[in-house]
């Protein structure tokens, strides 16, 4: 997995609370077999109307966002369903970093498996990035996660948690299977004492 | 009963690390698992318990018999294919599309006594949380989680919060599973339960059969929560008894005495609790694009100004935008087109019942395209069984063959764009049923009642012909 240390890019604004998955990546491009290649469908209902036609006034279609890496948006970001294919996408179409008052569950987990790194910052402080995105043209911000803190040109400073384990993780963009393999002896020992009546019959 | 199971599931602790816990039960379908298979492949693995993993495949294949040998969608059908290859490869049973077992994930690993009481349960599919409706604590997890557990056998985990709603009282007559699942969504918010695994509990809750509780568990994941669950009892043990994967025999007497013991102690702690009054619950209809906005069939589309923080005004501005909906409507004049009865939420048996009881001696309005999918072929045979498929074919709705269908429109069965459907599922995203389709949640009976009066109806004046 990719890791990530410190992270400076465009920051796009996305205003919106309960942004679910089926929105982030609608479901007609799930039957995909692959990891890769889902950024061009990211937002695909809000990006292009019915016709296909880029739709002008969503954000990601601005040309001013253009190259965005950093997205800001409202709480619980990533609900409903599982979908991995969420991050992929975000991924795919260059984000490496979401800033949010909250997210799901399973959606953030996705994210910190995949090198993507969600932040999560007290609402008003969301609210001011979000101000600044949409009022600065360019706006950059350094998303640093050695030091735990966002921060811009122009004075913004804000410290975020994350859990420690999670962190070392991105820093390190570890192999997820690897470590937990490390720990054989122990899945074999439990294993063995595990009642008998929870392996099924076999089919 | 939420701390036994994780504490009876830890495989170790390493210092500074989440919890590493064994999964006893892993279920796999199409969507979320080519690119995990093709992880262990390209990482030459293997997968470490083939016979603690089941596969079949739900999400994408078509409801229409004649459909199902060739999937015309050519995507699909190389996804149902690499399942095949999968589990040939690695050795995992498959229900597959022509199986008597083949159904929605959900609602199989049940009806095959799978899902059992005291287990750790996963599946790379949010609506996981349904088996928790047995006692067992049940995670939906994402594709680089179902690799982690297709090698390894282990989830890690960080301990999640407890959170237990307490359903005082009894549901009150034509008030369900789902109206209760969507009332507290309602009440506490699509994120109200993030971060925590929820237990429900209380009169009302013990009082569910079964296929209530799969209903209750199965929408946890729309108010946020990790997993919900309901302490197994005498209803858990009696629908577990005889099926074909529950223990049988002596061993059926070591499982009872361990599920027996699961149920949480009168004084234990949660960090959070929730009371709901049953009494004050009412058929309820979503009108807008999250499960929380929600209300009772008796009332009117609220008005955007009527909430407090903007965020809100502003979602729910948008959500009447895109329902096409203006406040003040009242609920019962708001017409449907179409009418889906089926998924994981409430495709079960029961759930079918109730849909045909309200159909019994009823036309479908002409205005109006319904159809029902049962949950699985095994519910569809049962359903036949009780000539259900004659009441609902009678009264002009479709009866279809097993799969998720319409809740998420992978398959053929979609909305058309402005389509306004009742539907029995569990997500009203933007888009969800079909894209820029409207989509109103609610119960199966609530559902069968829309069809024919072409508008949703208070089913508790439903005029039944029994
Ligand atoms: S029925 Fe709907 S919610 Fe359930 S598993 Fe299928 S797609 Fe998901």
């Amino acid at each position: 997995m990719q890791a990530f240390r410190i992270h400076t890019g465009k920051a796009a604004p996305l205003d919106r609370a309960n942004v679910d998955t089926d929105q982030i990546i609608p479901k007609q491009f799930l039957k995909r077999i692959e990891r890769s290649g889902y950024g061009q469908f990211l937002f695909y209902d809000w990006r292009y109307s019915a016709d296909g036609k880029p739709e002008p006034f969503f954000v990601l279609n601005q040309p001013r966002y253009a190259g965005a890496s950093i997205l800001i948006t409202g709480r619980n970001f990533g609900c409903g369903s599982s979908r991995e294919h969420a991050p992929w996408a975000l991924l795919d179409y260059g984000f490496r970093a979401i800033i949010a008052p909250s997210f799901a569950d399973i959606f953030s987990t996705n994210c910190t498996k995949n090198g993507v790194l969600p932040v999560v910052l007290p609402e008003n402080d969301v609210a001011e990035l979000l101000r600044r995105a949409e009022s600065t043209d360019n706006y950059l911000l350094a998303v640093d996660l050695e030091k735990k803190q966002v921060s811009d040109e122009a004075g913004f400073l804000a410290h975020f948690d994350m859990d420690d384990f999670k962190r070392k993780f991105l820093l390190e963009g570890l192999d997820d299977i690897g470590l937990t393999l490390q720990h054989q002896k122990s899945i074999t020992a439990y294993e063995q004492r595990r009642r008998a009546f929870l392996t099924p019959p076999a089919v | 009963m939420f701390e036994k199971i994780w504490e009876d599931h830890v495989v170790c602790q390493p210092a500074g690390e989440p919890a590493l816990l064994y999964v006893d039960l892993h279920l796999v379908h199409e969507v979320t698992s080519p690119q995990a298979f093709e992880g262990l492949r390209l990482a030459s693995r293997r997968v470490r318990r083939p016979d603690l993993t089941f596969a079949t495949v739900d999400h994408n294949v078509p409801t229409v018999a004649a459909e199902r040998k060739v999937i015309r969608d050519p995507i699909a059908a190389q996804q149902v294919e690499a399942l095949r290859r999968n589990c040939r490869d690695f050795g995992v049973p498959l229900f597959d599309i022509d199986s008597a077992e083949q159904g929605i994930v959900h609602v199989i690993g049940p009806e095959l006594g799978l899902t059992q009481p005291g287990t750790i349960m996963v599946c790379g599919d949010s609506h996981t949380s349904t088996h928790g409706a047995f006692g067992a604590l049940a995670f939906g997890i994402g594709t680089s989680e179902v690799e982690h557990v297709l090698a390894t056998q282990c989830l890690r985990q960080q301990c999640p919060k407890t959170l237990q709603i307490l359903v005082r009282g009894v549901l009150p007559n034509g008030v369900t599973a789902k109206d209760l699942a969507l009332g507290i969504i309602g009440r506490i918010g699509t994120d109200g339960a993030t971060g925590h695994v929820v237990e429900y509990a209380g009169e009302a809750v013990r009082a569910l059969s079964m296929e209530g509780r799969m209903t209750l568990c199965n929408m946890s994941i729309e108010a946020g929560a990790r997993a919900g669950m309901v302490a197994p009892d005498e209803t858990t043990l009696a629908y577990l008894r005889g099926r074909r994967f529950s223990p049988q025999g002596s061993a059926w007497e070591e499982a009872a005495a361990y599920w027996e013991s699961l149920p949480t102690d009168p004084d234990a702690q949660f960090d959070r609790r929730v009371e709901i009054d049953a009494a004050t619950l009412a058929p309820a209809v979503t009108w807008g694009t999250s499960p929380g906005m929600v209300i009772p069939v008796t009332e009117r589309v609220p008005d955007p100004q009527r909430f407090t923080s903007e965020a809100e005004r502003n979602a729910a501005l948008r959500a009447l935008q895109y329902m096409g909906l203006r406040s003040g409507t009242p609920v019962q004049e708001i017409a449907v087109n179409r009418v889906f009865i089926g998924s994981c939420t409430n495709a079960r048996l029961e759930d079918l019942r109730a849909a045909a009881r309200v159909a019994k001696g009823h036309k479908v309005s002409p205005k109006v395209m319904a159809m029902v999918v049962p949950g699985s072929q095994a519910v569809k045979r049962a359903a036949e069984q009780e000539k259900l498929d004659q009441i609902f074919r009678a009264a002009g709705f479709e009866w279809r063959e097993a799969g998720c269908s319409m809740c998420l429109g992978m398959n053929p069965d979609t909305l058309q764009p402005l389509e306004r459907c009742a539907s029995t599922s569990n997500r009203n995203f933007e888009g969800r049923q079909g894209a820029r389709g409207r989509t109103h949640l609610v119960s199966p009976a609530m559902a069968a009642a829309a069809a024919i009066a072409g508008h949703f109806v208070d089913i508790r004046n439903w005029e039944y012909r029994d």
